[in-house]
């Protein structure tokens, strides 16, 4: 961890009065983890790694984690607070794309079929979802953690019962059962990462899958501009005076459910054909802790965030992600980078907990 | 084993608590024994079998479940935290290990070692709960995260580094760091068979781990004892109604913190008591489940967020393991493919978690909005 602190008395010391501001604007954590980003960065300059794979990777990791994050925004804005039920979203893409694997639908078709299926399965999903946090207000947090945890143990049992039969996706010993990690096809691996993807300058950009991430994100904007989107939001910031306007805070926080877990499904495909893998049973299980860490850590709080805070959030933990474990191998034996993780994600999440106030007491 | 309930929510709930619920309190530990006798029944599983299995499970697992019930009282919910307390024992089993010691001693000494370690994190804990009132239990499972990343950079990294730990056995060939698994062999059965008792099963040598038990029933009693004492019926007080209690002068934030530490003291313990049980200790992963199955094994007793007692917690143990012991084999009798009824218990663990959740959660916002 002395890596962390040296990392900040670069970024934050000297300047005084100016730099206390800024802390107190970005909040300690925040500016930790951007001085953690530029000291790993600073440390594969100077041991001469090679910095091109490393921005590489950390794009490609970008677009491929990014709308999972974006996922979140719509529940924040809505006044669901932090989806932990992301997992509920995620299976529906994952039924999508083992739909489309089986069928043997390859390409940007495969892609659009995986989409469509698990945006279909994904809005009815949503709106149980949103209906049952609805009535377990005040406990979502918790509620949501625990249909996602239940959800993706019920599903293990269905992966493993399902009669799908392409030879392909299940065991070869004794013909039945998905196996845990199915391998796309090489025409649907990175189907979007490779539409015009580019080099420059040692740099290869993913541009089709971080136009998927940028486009929805200009879209989730654009929504939040429209009458609906407006509504959402205000029903969140006050309920009562929503209320007094004829507006139904019950039916706007369904509304932002059902768009965190379409956005979720969609998330998932796109995450899958740029790993190349779809991965079942307990994968699901924590995938929304990093992604709630990602939005924290780009400055969203438990009730307000913004598309920047996803990109911006996103950027700087998937870097560290990325780039941990290469960099600090140079330095130090054995693989730091999942310890890190663990300790800068919950850390994130409990930073925003505590700070949250107002009990419901 | 019936004690009184732990706490019964808003005075208003005992009459007007409605009808689901009532039978709900009584509908999951009835489900639950049917689904067990269900399984029983399919994977042909004889009485001796299971009672010998029973025996080993409920006396290893019984202390980490009761561990949950102090914070109840004292309306935390359920404390999802005592994973950290977990971590304390198993810090305390490493070090005594590594130390040499050997049986009761050794064990006697792991305790001890655990105790202040415990206290620690307790205080820790609970000091982070008081920031994030109403929001104990998410925030108790995201600091059972951040803490097991904190344990990781210290048994995975410091030990052997920063700290001077040599002991060829237990390190890496790297030279830092632990190995997956430590050999707590011995220690094992240190407390189990203290007093040695075989009773033959079906011509099989049973252990009665007689020891452990009587240590499980002091746990009981003395939680029993706790709910009966001022500082017991503050508690019950704070759980009922915190802002009525702070204003009757109770010093609410410190009992918080008590509870809080009390728990995390005795899940250490607990998973000491497991761990001379099981003999060997998988260092990055024996604890982290601690949490999840031990609430698990609390709710389908038919307890709640809010109301718990030492009787369902002995019985939820007892039903609990059944159907772990249960489900595999019933799994395999009846698909071919234990992996399905590894799936399905697990998958039971979250559901009774999530339907206990969602009943509380309703609860609430009912009772918030009338």
């Amino acid at each position: 961890m002395s890596a962390v602190s040296g990392g900040t008395t670069a970024g934050g010391g000297g300047i005084g009065g100016r730099a206390r501001g800024l802390v107190a604007e970005m909040g300690v954590p925040r500016l930790l983890i951007a001085g953690f980003v530029v000291a790993l960065f600073a440390t594969a300059v100077a041991t001469h790694m090679d910095l091109g794979s490393l921005v590489t990777d950390s794009i490609v990791r970008v677009a491929r984690n990014g709308i999972l994050v974006l996922a979140l925004l719509p529940a924040i804005q809505g006044g669901v607070g932090l989806n932990f039920g992301l997992p509920l979203g995620v299976i529906c893409g994952l039924i999508g794309c083992v739909y489309v694997l089986n069928a043997g639908i390859g390409g940007v078709a495969g892609l659009a079929a995986a989409t469509g299926i698990g945006v279909a399965l994904a809005i009815p999903v949503g709106i149980g979802y949103g209906w049952l946090l609805n009535r377990t207000r005040g406990q979502e947090m918790m509620v949501g953690t625990y249909l996602g945890f239940a959800a993706v143990s019920g599903m293990s049992i269905f992966w493993l019962l399902a009669p799908f039969t392409n030879p392909t996706l299940v065991w070869a010993i004794g013909g039945k059962g998905l196996r845990t990690t199915l391998a796309m096809p090489l025409d649907s691996t990175k189907v979007l990462d490779r539409w015009l993807q580019f080099t420059v300058a040692g740099v290869t950009f993913p541009t089709g899958a971080m136009l998927a991430f940028l486009g929805l994100c200009a879209l989730v904007s654009w929504f939040f501009r429209t009458q609906m989107g407006i509504t959402i939001a205000a029903a969140r910031s006050n309920p009562r005076f929503a209320r007094a306007a004829g507006i139904s805070d019950e039916r706007t926080r369904v509304q932002a459910t059902v768009l965190s877990t379409v956005l979720a499904a969609i998330g998932i495909v796109i995450y899958s054909q740029s790993y190349g893998f779809v991965q079942l049973y307990t994968a699901p299980l924590l995938m929304a802790f990093p992604a709630i860490a990602c939005i924290l850590i780009g400055g969203a709080s438990v009730t307000r965030a913004t598309v920047a805070h996803v990109i911006i959030g996103t950027i700087l933990f998937q870097s560290i992600l990325t780039t941990a474990l290469p960099v600090t191998s140079q330095v130090i034996e054995g693989d730091i980078s999942e310890t890190a993780r663990l300790i800068i994600q919950n850390g994130m999440i409990l930073y925003a907990l505590t700070r949250m106030g107002g009990t419901r007491e | 084993m019936t004690a009184d309930p732990v706490a019964a929510g808003p005075a208003s709930r005992g009459k007007r608590r409605g009808l689901g619920t009532r039978i709900t309190n009584q509908a999951v530990p009835i489900l639950f024994a049917v689904l067990c006798l269900f399984g029983i029944g399919v994977a042909k599983i004889t009485p001796p079998f299971l009672i010998g299995e029973l025996l080993v499970r409920v006396g290893r697992n019984s202390v980490l479940v009761l561990a949950l019930l102090i914070p109840i009282l004292a309306g935390l919910g359920l404390n999802f935290g005592i994973v950290i307390g977990a971590m304390a024992g198993q810090l305390a089993a490493i070090l005594v290990v590594h130390w040499g010691g050997k049986g009761i001693g050794g064990f006697g000494a792991a305790w001890v070692l655990a105790t202040p370690l415990a206290l620690l994190f307790g205080i820790a804990t609970g000091m982070l709960f008081n920031k994030a009132k109403g929001r104990e239990m998410v925030t108790g499972l995201i600091a059972g995260f951040f803490a097991n990343g904190l344990y990781q950079l210290l048994v995975l990294f410091a030990f052997g580094s920063l700290i001077p730990f040599h002991d060829p056995g237990m390190v890496l060939p790297q030279g830092y760091g632990l190995r997956n698994t430590v050999d707590l062999t011995s220690i094992q059965y240190a407390v189990d068979d203290l007093i040695r008792l075989r009773v033959p099963l079906e011509g099989v040598e049973t252990r009665v781990p007689v020891v452990s038990y009587a240590v499980v029933l002091a746990f009981c009693l003395f939680t029993m004892f706790f709910f009966r004492t001022k500082l017991g019926q503050q508690f019950r007080a704070m759980g009922q109604d915190p802002h009525v209690a702070s204003i009757a002068g109770i010093p609410v934030d410190r009992n918080r913190l008590i509870a809080t530490v009390l728990s995390t003291l005795f899940a250490a313990w607990g998973q000491l008591l497991f761990l001379q049980n099981i003999g060997t200790m998988n260092t990055y992963s024996s604890h982290e489940q601690v949490g999840m199955f031990a609430i698990a094994a609390l709710l389908v007793s038919g307890a709640t967020v809010t109301r718990a007692t030492v009787g369902q917690a002995i019985l939820g143990t007892i039903l609990f393991h059944t159907l772990f012991i249960v489900s595999p084999l019933a799994g395999k009798a009846l698909a071919g493919d234990a992996q399905i009824g590894e799936y399905f218990r697990v998958f039971v663990a979250y559901a009774v978690i999530t339907v206990a959740l969602v009943l509380h959660a309703w609860q609430v916002a009912r009772e918030a909005r009338e």
